[in-house]
């Protein structure tokens, strides 16, 4: 248990009488890319500024690297945070930014030198050095805010919302980089972000965060494919959740009125996920086997690399993305047409929340 | 075309509505006429009178010694007032002291030379201090109502900026002492530049609360002006109100230079 | 940076940002709020104290509220000073002169300043910041020469009757000065860059997109303009008629400069009262009743409108 790199037990936090966080618990691991994911209010952003140092936690502690930094005050900590906005210094030049934290270290100038200049050849800042924060784009912006927090090797680096000021192409561009920049630095980062698109993309694990507790905490293969309860699911990527009863030694979706057969039937589950992209639909309908049913296309949004049709089945509505594998006009499925869904037995997964 | 025509009109009129008097004043003090409105011919004559008169230049010197220590306090106090009610939360009776700090605004200059002679005779009365009205008492109360200008633009600027960047600094290692004097002031100077500028013309240009507290020896220059043109006109206040017009111009245009070149950067 | 934890506990409050600059904090605050409640607040309290004391020759001229000198204690207040200020009509019709005399001016201000501000907020950026130079160095220029300037050009033997009589339109200097139409032009003239600078302030800051975007929905310029541009420019409008409107209200300089002896104004009588008759306690009742009437809506009037800006933020 003392393993893991940054160790967070059991923080707690209120507001007056608002709950940001709910004992949380979480392990991350050295050189791991970490995202919190959820949508606003869920507490990501607290436990961020918990861990920097801007809020004391009421309860529970918090050890980074072997050391409790539970009370340490900001200034004091061995890590730190890039701003939501970057906080950049208005008053200072790029260099100036840059060297501000090194400074604060009393480092000799020769050391602040080289450590500065190294930073801005990786981060690719040559020739802004003398530039005013205003004078230079947002992208430009969110390096120097990354330089001016690597360049003190922090253990640790905090990113809020790295990525939200920039346009989406850079925004891309820009995950690539710092998944990059993190691989050839080493260093642990915690990203908060509300996107998950993004956390997907970026990171090593993520733990998904509502109303103050941590519901999952994963890898993205295991949080997209396992999802522990619907509101997961519904969180990452797009879910079509059935309502299942058990029938004898059946289950059946209530919504479809069929039948669908789970590995272990001996658990109680409540309801069932198929991801769109795992029903298949076509236009000639065969027999009645299991896991197929029969339905109308409602939508049809033709999006390049796939489409998404939007089926009615037994009143019930539900997505499925087909590849769009090969140019083939003739056979495309068009609005209300009556088409066959199907899918494998081993693409539906059961979870009881 | 009508549209603008209606533009061009409005804004010609109102501009010169804006600075026909001051012009007028300007060419007249050039006139070599003791009558001042009756045009004898162009001199410096009244300029080189007003450069004789002691009492206005007394007054002259007295007015900008009263104008700059005003404010300079009246921007420390000021500055005081923005921080504490933009960044601390927890200040003894804090709706009284919002009350305090905006108010002067609000309050009528001659209630406030009054309230503040009474209180000086009172405190006199009482404890023997000021032992006397002069210029003391004079810079007391431009202080006094200047702190409410400069408090409300520090106010503004503290509350319009991104509080991140104090926890910034504090991330990369200040410790929060400091945090004040290496990030927070220098980064609202402008705006405590343009506080010190306003109180210092707020000052400059006060006369109903300097006639209430003035003593012997602390006749400010509007005060003395006042005296001279109250029942009549006075060609040496033209001349004197050309030379500072000037200045103010001067002083405008080589801000409009300063401020289009910086945003050209 | 091991430092504090090494040695075991650090006081949890140390790090709170609310809490820092701890010494600091008490001095940025106890500094100015002591300066304040000092030269403002208790002067204040004193006109108060004043205005219900009775009126006695002497220095001060008026009676201690608490007299002592018989061994217990007796309070000398009266509301007699109040009494009499309003049941005077002469007080009455004063304040009632300053009152209109403000809203008289504000409105002028208004109309004029109004136009002014929108087309100097609607221009290219590059005349926009060289007219608002020009609206602010009347701003910066001494108050009290720009009143005078009128007094000059109003003269009997002034710019304005020399142009008159020298195109035949009068044959006798017009007497234009010291009535109280001359004080509103004179205040309408010193406080009109109040008016048009946080107007300006506001309409600046305008979209100009939802002018188009009006005008796409169907509505002529003049539609628009009172049903989009005047509502969102409604704080601008607020803001600059209180700058004008309050010190106004207690105008001392312009009517003694501008001004006859047709009417007579509330600063005035103040004055008169303190310097010329001695009478503190009226002098400060009259304050009490000014700050009363006009200062304390206004208060709270700002109070509830903070709290309206504070909302929509």
């Amino acid at each position: 248990m003392s393993s893991s790199f940054l160790e967070i037990k059991d923080v707690s936090k209120k507001f007056g009488s608002t709950i940001a966080l709910d004992q949380v618990n979480l392990n991350i691991s050295k050189s791991e890319l970490f995202s919190l994911l959820g949508s606003s209010g869920c507490g990501k952003s607290t436990l961020l500024r918990i861990i920097a140092g801007f809020e004391k936690p009421d309860s529970g502690k918090i050890h980074l690297d072997g050391e409790d930094i539970t009370l340490l005050p900001p200034h004091l900590r061995p890590l730190n945070m890039m701003f939501q906005n970057y906080a950049l210094f208005p008053h200072l030049n790029v260099k100036k930014n840059i060297e501000f934290g090194l400074k604060e270290e009393k480092f000799s100038s020769s050391e602040i030198d080289s450590r500065t200049s190294e930073i801005i050849s990786l981060l690719e800042l040559n020739g802004l050095e003398k530039r005013k924060i205003f004078e230079i784009s947002g992208g430009q912006q969110q390096r120097v805010a990354l330089a001016r927090c690597l360049v003190k090797k922090p253990k640790l680096l905090l990113l809020d919302e790295p990525l939200a000021a920039l346009d989406k192409k850079l925004r891309v561009q820009t995950q690539f980089e710092l998944v990059d920049l993190q691989y050839k630095l080493g260093i642990t980062f915690i990203i908060v972000t509300h996107d998950q698109e993004e956390a997907m993309s970026l990171s090593d694990r993520m733990a998904i965060m509502k109303t103050g507790k941590v519901l999952q905490i994963g890898n993205p293969v295991e949080v997209y494919e396992k999802p522990l309860n619907e509101y997961v699911a519904n969180f990452i990527g797009t879910a079509n959740i059935f309502n299942i009863t058990k029938l004898d030694n059946k289950y059946i979706i209530d919504e479809l009125n069929m039948e669908v057969d789970p590995t272990n039937i001996n658990k109680k589950f409540k309801k069932c996920l198929i991801r769109p992209e795992k029903i298949s639909i076509k236009k000639f309908i065969s027999k009645n086997t299991p896991n197929q049913c029969k339905g109308i296309v409602k939508e049809v949004a033709y999006l390049g690399s796939y489409t998404k049709y939007l089926i009615e089945s037994n009143g019930f509505k539900f997505y499925s993305y087909m590849q769009n594998s090969e140019i083939s006009e003739e056979l495309k499925i068009k609005w209300d047409d009556l088409v066959e869904c199907s899918w494998k037995s081993e693409s539906v997964y059961f979870f009881n929340e | 075309m009508n549209r603008y025509l209606l533009k061009v009109v409005s804004l010609v009129i109102g501009f010169a509505f804006l600075y026909f008097p001051i012009l007028t004043l300007i060419a007249y003090s050039f006139n070599d006429n003791k009558r001042v409105m009756v045009w004898k011919g162009f001199s410096f004559r009244w300029y080189g009178k007003l450069f004789q008169n002691e009492q206005i230049i007394e007054a002259f010197v007295i007015s900008i010694k009263i104008a700059s220590l005003s404010a300079t306090f009246a921007t420390i106090l000021g500055v005081m007032i923005g921080y504490s009610l933009t960044r601390i939360s927890k200040i003894p009776a804090r709706p009284f002291f919002i009350f305090l700090s905006s108010s002067p605004l609000v309050m009528p200059e001659i209630i406030l030379g009054l309230s503040l002679l009474l209180f000086f005779i009172s405190s006199n009365h009482l404890i023997g201090f000021p032992s006397s009205k002069g210029q003391l008492t004079v810079l007391i109360s431009h202080i006094t109502f200047s702190v409410a200008f400069v408090a409300v633009i520090i106010q503004s600027r503290l509350s319009s900026y991104d509080k991140n960047i104090e926890e910034a600094a504090q991330d990369l290692g200040t410790i929060p002492n400091k945090i004040f004097w290496k990030i927070t002031a220098p980064v609202i100077l402008p705006s405590i530049i343009s506080g010190w500028l306003l109180a210092f013309t707020l000052s400059l240009d006060d006369l109903v609360v300097a006639s209430f507290t003035t003593g012997p020896g602390a006749n400010t220059l509007p005060i003395v002006v006042f005296s001279k043109v109250r029942l009549g006109l006075s060609p040496e206040v033209n001349a004197l109100s050309a030379i500072i017009m000037l200045f103010v111009i001067m002083a405008a245009i080589a801000y409009y230079f300063v401020n289009r070149s910086n945003i050209q950067k | 940076m091991t430092l504090l934890s090494a040695h075991g506990k650090v006081s949890p409050s140390i790090f709170l940002m609310n809490n820092f600059l701890r010494k600091q904090n008490f001095w940025f605050v106890f500094t100015p709020y002591f300066w304040l409640v000092l030269f403002f607040f208790i002067p204040l309290a004193l006109i108060f104290k004043i205005s219900i004391s009775v009126s006695e020759w002497g220095m001060p001229p008026y009676r201690d509220l608490l007299d002592f000198s018989d061994g217990n204690i007796k309070i000398n207040s009266t509301l007699s000073n109040y009494a009499f200020i309003f049941s005077d009509p002469f007080y009455l019709r004063s304040y009632l002169n300053s009152l209109s005399l403000a809203f008289t001016s504000t409105l002028i201000c208004l109309l004029i300043g109004y136009p002014i501000a929108f087309y100097v907020a609607k221009s290219k950026e590059s005349t926009r910041n060289l007219l608002l130079i020009l609206l602010i160095i009347p701003f910066w220029t001494s108050f009290l020469l720009r009143v005078y300037a009128w007094k000059v050009i109003l003269q009997g033997s002034g710019i304005i009757n020399a142009i008159l009589m020298k195109f035949g339109i009068i044959s006798e200097p017009l007497s234009m000065l010291y009535n109280h139409y001359t004080v509103v032009l004179g205040v309408v003239y010193t406080y009109l860059p109040f008016m048009i600078l946080p107007l300006y302030g506001y309409l600046v800051k305008f979209d100009l997109n939802l002018i188009d975007a009006s005008n796409d929905l169907g509505a002529r310029p003049l539609r628009t303009f009172i049903r989009v541009i005047l509502p969102l420019s409604l704080p601008g409008i607020i803001a600059g008629s209180m700058l004008v409107f309050i010190p106004v209200v207690g105008e001392f300089v312009i009517p003694e400069l501008l001004g006859g002896s047709d009417k007579l104004y509330f600063g005035k009588i103040i004055w008169q009262e303190f310097f010329v008759n001695r009478d503190w306690p009226i002098a400060s009742a009259l304050a009490m009743s000014g700050i009363i009437i006009l200062v304390l809506p206004i208060i709270v009037f700002q109070l509830m409108f903070a709290k309206y800006n504070f909302k929509n933020e």
